[in-house]
Formats: C-alpha cells, structure tokens, sequence
C-alpha cells in the first residue's frame, strides 16, 4: 500500500484548500450562517463545484476530477479545521460513491449535477437515535409496476437544502435503496434545529410512489451500492473530525502559550502540557487511522470496512476529547458563545452520532478482529 | 521500481524457504525465546544458531546498515518486504540486542570509520553483546546530573563511579556508558559517551530482582577502570547530543517491540464464552488502538526516511508502552484465575503482565515523554 505519507500533489491539493477556505470559509462563516438562520451557502459550494471539489469521487467522463477517496479525505480535513458549512460529505462523497456502483446512463447524469455543483444530495437512512442500516424498517410495498413508500426518517444531514434524497426502505426481500427527488409527491420534511447550526431534516413519506427507475442498483439489494457509499462518508467524516481536533487543539496551545495567571503563560503549569501532550499524540494516532482509511478505500475498496470503522472509531475518541479538553483549558471564556470553541464541541458532538457512532464502529472492528 | 520490489520479494521468500530452519518457524517472539548473543550466548538449538549464522551472513539481522558495516544495506521498501515475508512464515527474529537497537544508530551517526568498522560487525554477528550505562542512583529522569566520573590520564581515562538499572550487565561483553569528563562545566556539557569492556579491572556486577521474578538488571561498578581515549564516541564533553540521538532510537524500540494486537487467536480466543461487557469493551478500545498505532509506527518510518522525526518520536514512546501496559491488563483479566499462577495455563502472560509495567519507566518515563513534547513540539513555555 501507498505509504500513509501525504504525496507531493496531496500537499499541494491541502495547501490550496486551506487557503482558500481561510478565505471563504473561517469559522466566522458559519457563525454568520447560524446568525442569519441559514444552514446552506448556494455562493460556497458554487465555488467548491469550479475548483472540482463537488466532482472529487466523479469519474472524468462525467465530468468530475476522480481525484479518490484519499483526496476527498484531505479536503473534508481542511474542512473540518474551520467547521465549514456545505453538503461535501453526504453529496460530493456518499452519492457520488453510491451512484458509481450503478453503470447506467440515469446514474451518469446524476454524477454530472453533482460535479456541476447543480445538485445537492441527502442520504436518508436513519430511523431510530443511532445509526443502523441494517434495521430500516420503512417500508416501500409493491404498487403495480412500482412501490408506495410510507414511514419516517430522522438524522437526514443536509435534508433541507437537499434536491434529491437516497432512501432506504424494505422491499419483499430485503432492503432497497431509492433515488428520488425532494420535491416528489408526499414527501414532506421538516428541519432539526441542531446543536451544530448545520442542515439536518426529519423526512416523512406518506404513499410516496416510485417506479424501478427510482432504484438505485436491484430492489432488494440495497447494501451492494449503500456499503461502499456509507464506507466512503465514513472515511470522510472521520477526515472531517480529525481536521475538527486539530482545529480545536490549535487554539488550545495557542491560548496556553498567551493566557498568563499567576504571573506566567498557563502553558508553564505541568498539569496542562501533559494534557496537551497526551492530546497531540492521539490526534496524531488518529491522524494515521484517517490516512489508512483513504488509501485502502482507494487501492482495496472490497476490504476496507476495518480500515474505515477503525478511522471513523478513532476520530470519535479523539475529538471528543480534543473538544473537552479544548473548553476546559479555555476556562470561562470556552464557555461564551462569542468564543469559536463552543462551534467545534457542537460539531464534534454531531459528526460523533453521524453514519456510526464509536460503539457501533468499534463492534464492527471488534467482529473483524475476532474479539 | 515495482518491478524491482517484485523481484526482490520473489528472491528473499525463496532464500527463506531454503535458509529458514523449520524450528524457528514458531513466531516465538517471548523473552525465552529471543537470541541475545554475544561471548557467552548459550544457543537454544542447533536451529538457533544456524539460523543466526545464515542471516548474518546476508547481513539480515541489520537489513538496513551499510554492508561494509555488516548489514544488508536493504532499503526501507526492501526491508518491509523483508519483514513481511518474515512474518509470513513466521520466522522467529535472529538476533536481537541492544547493539542494534541502541548502539548501532548512534555510531552510524557519531562514530569514526575505524569505530564503525570495529564496532559494528560483531554486533551484526551476534558476537558482541552490548548493555546501556546511563542511568545512577541519583540520574533517573534527571539523566544529565550523572556522576561517574572518567578522568583523563594522557591516553586513557580513569574510570570511577556506579550505574543502576544496567539491564542485562551479567551477560554483556561491553557497556556504553554517560560519564563525568569535565565536573566544571554546565552538567549537559561536561559528559562523554564511553565504551568499555566489561571484562576490564575493576569493572563488577550485582543483579537485581525485578517484580516479574527474573533479574535482568544489575548494578554496575567501576573502580579505577582503564579505558583507552580512544573508546569516547563523538567528542570529548559532547556525549550529551551522542546520548540523547541514541534514546530516540531506544524509544522507537520500546514502542514498537510492545505494541502488540488481541485479536485472532489472542484475547479473542480467551476471552471465548465470557460475557463480560467491561471486559470486552476493555479490549475492543485496546484493539482499535493498537490497530492505529501500528499504522502509526509504519507512518513515522516512512517519515524517518525522508527526514528526521526527532522529538515526536517521544509519542512513539509514551504511547505504545501505555498502550502495552493496557493490553497486559486486558490479557489478565480475560484470564481471570488462570492467569494468576506462575507458568500456569497462559504461560508467561504473569511475568510479561509485571515485566510491561516498566516499559512506561525504561528509557525515559511517560511523564518524562510528555515534557518532551509538550516543550519541543507543542513549544509550549518550560
Ligand atoms: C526494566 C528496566 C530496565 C532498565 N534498563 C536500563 C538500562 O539498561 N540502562 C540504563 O541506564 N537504565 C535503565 N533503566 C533505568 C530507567 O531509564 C530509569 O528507571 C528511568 O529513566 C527513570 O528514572 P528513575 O527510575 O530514577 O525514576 P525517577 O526519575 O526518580 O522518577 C520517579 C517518578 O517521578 C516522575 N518524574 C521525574 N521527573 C519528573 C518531572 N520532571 N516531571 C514530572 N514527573 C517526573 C517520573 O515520571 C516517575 O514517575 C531501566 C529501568 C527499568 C525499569
């Protein structure tokens, strides 16, 4: 396997991300979001679409860059260090990856919208308070040629600014995977206001109809296309989480070198520095369960899944406690809305429950390692 | 480049085959099983000692050293391949020893052409064993505050003084240790880095018995030892940088060595039938850690290779000896009453539970670790 190392054009592709969203995107950014009541800015991922960033995991012939899931990786971490608002994740990688699964020319175009920057996709999975595919029991019954789909979904990241939503229901056999657009008759979706400031929908469906043109890869078989797109959003969550610590621990350090009390900067007092260390080498642990992550979804995406639930296990540990320890060192002021810490507690919180939490990832690992 | 890795794979698993005794295909890779070397090894087997002699003589116990200096002159990519097809088959290690690990990469970097070319090649051998003379009674931690003294006396220095925790001193041949040459000096720049033959006057030992019940460490005392100038590594009073290069190269070891997975046939295996949700979630976190620590320890040696690591490496250090300490923990009590008894149903999971409580304490304590890289990679104020 690659070395875990970043190559040349990885570098060069993280220092042109973080310049740019430097710019765009500061954590200010998505305070002004939140301030004005906005969870989506149609401006920034308008300009993430003319640098190639929607098309990442799109094929060239649609019209993507194919840069691979180690790239998307380095992005959604640049991402992560600012908190930046935008749908990457749920559109950029998870329907991209999904709709890659499928060769047929309906899919082709819709990897075109994606790269275009024209449409906004949201995976609608989740039923329950925790992350389980594999018990949706929303069910899409048979209707003439096509299906009458009817239940709920909660937890639908980016589900208001969503054009179009990936569905997961019960058909006779199994569980099949839907792509339907969010406007379709009977859907109706409601916004979560949640603690990050971020798009997240309930979404019911009352006797939605869809026809066989609607699935996304064979009926009864949503996993064959649905695995390898929750994998690669995991990956690229983690990604995103790992950027989240680094962020949160580099304000962190900042303020144990600046914050003076009893005469000296905090960052003297030993109980900090050994905190702190003990931080930096978790996120740099971390840091190689991401890489690892991203070079096996791109050179061995068929044996990925302990390379990815131990990144995304891993990204949880660690920025919860990169966002605890960052408050705390922080003292009253890590308190205080007008204070940016706060942001990455919420984050972190959110993107910890999103697609696995540690305990589902970590069962997973667990039942690969035979333990 | 492929091509060439292919090839280079293709090559070492054949001469594996041929070259590899059937008996040093166990993985047995605990204390009783690991060649030392040196004047006074006592080999297992006729195995053992042919397997060692072959390897030697690819100049495999040391892939990557300079073949003039008895190694392989393997590269990093070659070495890996190495490795991997060694675990392969499970090839037991040929050698181990603190030559490698420790004294090697310092004379590498510090020694002169005639120092490496002396020094090295019994070392590659296995027939020099080597121990470490840093530590005192009163320079734990506070390693440069060492006392032993080595006078200058025209062409060699008069030796005085006693080390403690010196592991394996009973067994080695020669020590290399931190000595007092110049007492005037600021205490990081009046020390030099010394070799000596333990089989020199006035050189003594006294074991100690450590909680695991074996007594791999000793005391060690210099009364009046003669030792040639010749023996400083580096120079004169610049021991200091010798010693503090050579640590990180201890600490890499001591990380690495522990790490250490449960899965499979390990605490998987154990923990069978036991439905302890603490105990399994105990090594559930345990595995996953491991798991990212190992990628961890492959990512900081492909950094290695292009530049220095320098002080992360105290990361390695602190994190895989905590994490090894845990993994202990785990083994135990997936054990439960089987694994209280000496050489009982697990063997020797008790001592190696016991033995890995010092791998936070060897080399540079834990605490000792997050000073380091609070101060010289977080540069937070000291
Ligand atoms: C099994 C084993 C093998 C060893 N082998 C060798 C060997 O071959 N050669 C050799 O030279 N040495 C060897 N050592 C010695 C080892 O390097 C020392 O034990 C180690 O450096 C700690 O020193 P100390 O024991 O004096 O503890 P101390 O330095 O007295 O430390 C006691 C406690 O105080 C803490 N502490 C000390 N200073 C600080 C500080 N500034 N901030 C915060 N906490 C602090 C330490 O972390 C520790 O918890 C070995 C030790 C062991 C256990």
């Amino acid at each position: 396997m690659t070395s875990l190392l970043k190559t040349e054009d990885e570098t060069m592709l993280a220092d042109s991300a973080r310049g740019f969203l430097d710019d765009a995107a500061p954590v200010s950014h998505l305070r002004g979001l939140r301030d004005a009541g906005k969870v989506h800015d149609p401006a920034l991922w308008a300009q993430m679409a003319e640098m190639g960033w929607t098309g990442v995991l799109v094929p060239e012939e649609a019209g993507g860059a194919d840069m691979g899931h180690a790239a998307a990786g380095i992005l959604a971490g640049e991402m992560g260090k600012t908190l930046v608002c935008s749908p990457f994740i749920g559109t950029a990688v998870i329907a991209a990856t999904a709709l890659r699964q499928v060769a047929n020319d309906r899919a082709s175009a819709a990897l075109r919208g994606i790269a275009e920057g024209k449409t906004i996709y949201a995976l609608a999975v989740d039923e329950g308070p925790k992350h389980d595919p594999d018990a949706a029991q929303m069910e899409a019954v048979a209707d003439g040629n096509g299906f009458r789909i009817s239940g709920a979904k909660t937890f639908v990241c980016d589900g208001m600014s969503a054009d179009r939503v990936l569905v997961l229901a019960r058909t006779g056999e199994g569980l099949t995977l839907f792509d339907l657009p969010t406007d379709r008759d009977g859907i109706t979706r409601s916004a979560m206001s949640l603690v990050d400031s971020r798009d997240a929908a309930r979404i019911t469906f009352d006797a939605v109809a869809a026809t066989g043109d609607d699935v996304l890869g064979q009926v009864d078989d949503a996993m064959t296309v649905l695995r390898p797109a929750l994998e690669a959003g995991q990956a690229a969550l983690a990604a995103e989480m790992g950027g989240v610590a680094a962020g949160a621990f580099a304000m962190t350090v900042e303020y144990l070198k600046e914050r003076k009390q009893f005469g000296v900067p905090i960052g003297m007092f030993q109980a900090l520095q050994h905190r702190a260390a003990h931080l930096w080498c978790e996120t740099e642990v971390t840091a190689s369960a991401i890489a690892h992550a991203g070079r096996k979804l791109d050179e061995d995406p068929a044996q990925a899944t302990l390379a990815v639930s131990l990144a995304k296990a891993r990204a949880t540990q660690t920025v919860t406690l990169a966002v605890q320890e960052g408050v705390q060192m922080h003292g009253g002021i890590g308190m205080t809305d007008a204070f940016d810490m706060g942001f990455y507690m919420k984050r972190a919180r959110v993107a910890a429950e999103w697609l696995g939490d540690y305990g589902y990832h970590a069962a997973i690992v667990a039942r690969l390692r035979e333990i | 480049m492929t091509e060439a890795l292919d090839a280079f794979r293709a090559e070492v698993r054949d001469w594996l085959e041929a070259n590899c005794p059937e008996e040093m295909r166990d993985g047995g890779s605990g204390e009783e099983n690991i060649c030392w070397g040196g004047k006074r090894w006592q080999f297992q087997s006729e195995a053992q000692k042919v397997w060692l002699e072959r390897m030697a003589a690819k100049g495999w116990t040391v892939p990557t050293w300079p073949k003039d200096y008895g190694g392989g002159g393997l590269s990093r990519d070659e070495d890996k391949i190495l490795q991997s097809e060694m675990r392969r088959i499970k090839a037991r290690s040929p050698l181990q020893s603190f030559g490698i690990w420790m004294l090697g990469p310092a004379l590498l970097h510090f020694g002169t052409h005639e120092q490496k070319a002396h020094y090295l090649p019994p070392i590659a051998r296995g027939e020099v064993r080597w121990c470490q003379g840093y530590s005192e009674p009163g320079a734990g931690s506070d390693l440069a505050s060492v006392q032993s003294r080595a006078e200058p006396r025209g062409d060699h220095f008069v030796v005085n003084g006693q080390k403690v925790w010196t592991s394996y001193a009973d067994k080695a041949d020669w020590i290399f240790a931190l000595l007092r040459t110049d007492k005037d000096a600021p205490k990081h720049k009046g020390i030099s880095f010394v070799l000596i033959d333990m089989s020199s006057e006035g050189v003594s030992t006294r074991p100690i018995r450590l909680i695991s019940g074996s007594s791999p460490f000793c005391e060690t005392f210099f009364d009046d030892v003669k030792v040639p100038r010749e023996q400083v590594v580096g120079e004169e009073n610049r021991g200091w940088d010798v010693a503090k290069y050579l640590l990180t190269h201890e600490r890499e070891m001591i990380s690495g060595g522990g790490g250490g997975l449960l899965g499979g046939r390990g605490v998987g295996a154990m923990l069978d039938g036991a439905d302890d949700p603490v105990l399994r979630a105990g090594a559930m976190t345990c595995e996953i850690d491991a798991l990212a620590m190992g990628l961890t320890l492959e990512r900081y040696k492909d950094m290695a290779k292009t530049g220095s690591v320098g002080d992360a490496s105290a990361m390695l250090k602190y994190y895989g000896t905590e994490l090894n300490k845990r993994r202990n923990e785990v083994m135990m009590l997936a054990g439960g009453s089987d694994a209280l008894e000496w050489d009982g149903a697990h063997g020797s999971l008790p001592a190696d539970w016991l033995r890995s409580k010092a791998n936070s304490i060897e080399g540079g304590t834990s605490e000792v670790m997050l000073s380091i890289i609070s101060r010289r990679v977080l540069g937070l104020p000291a």
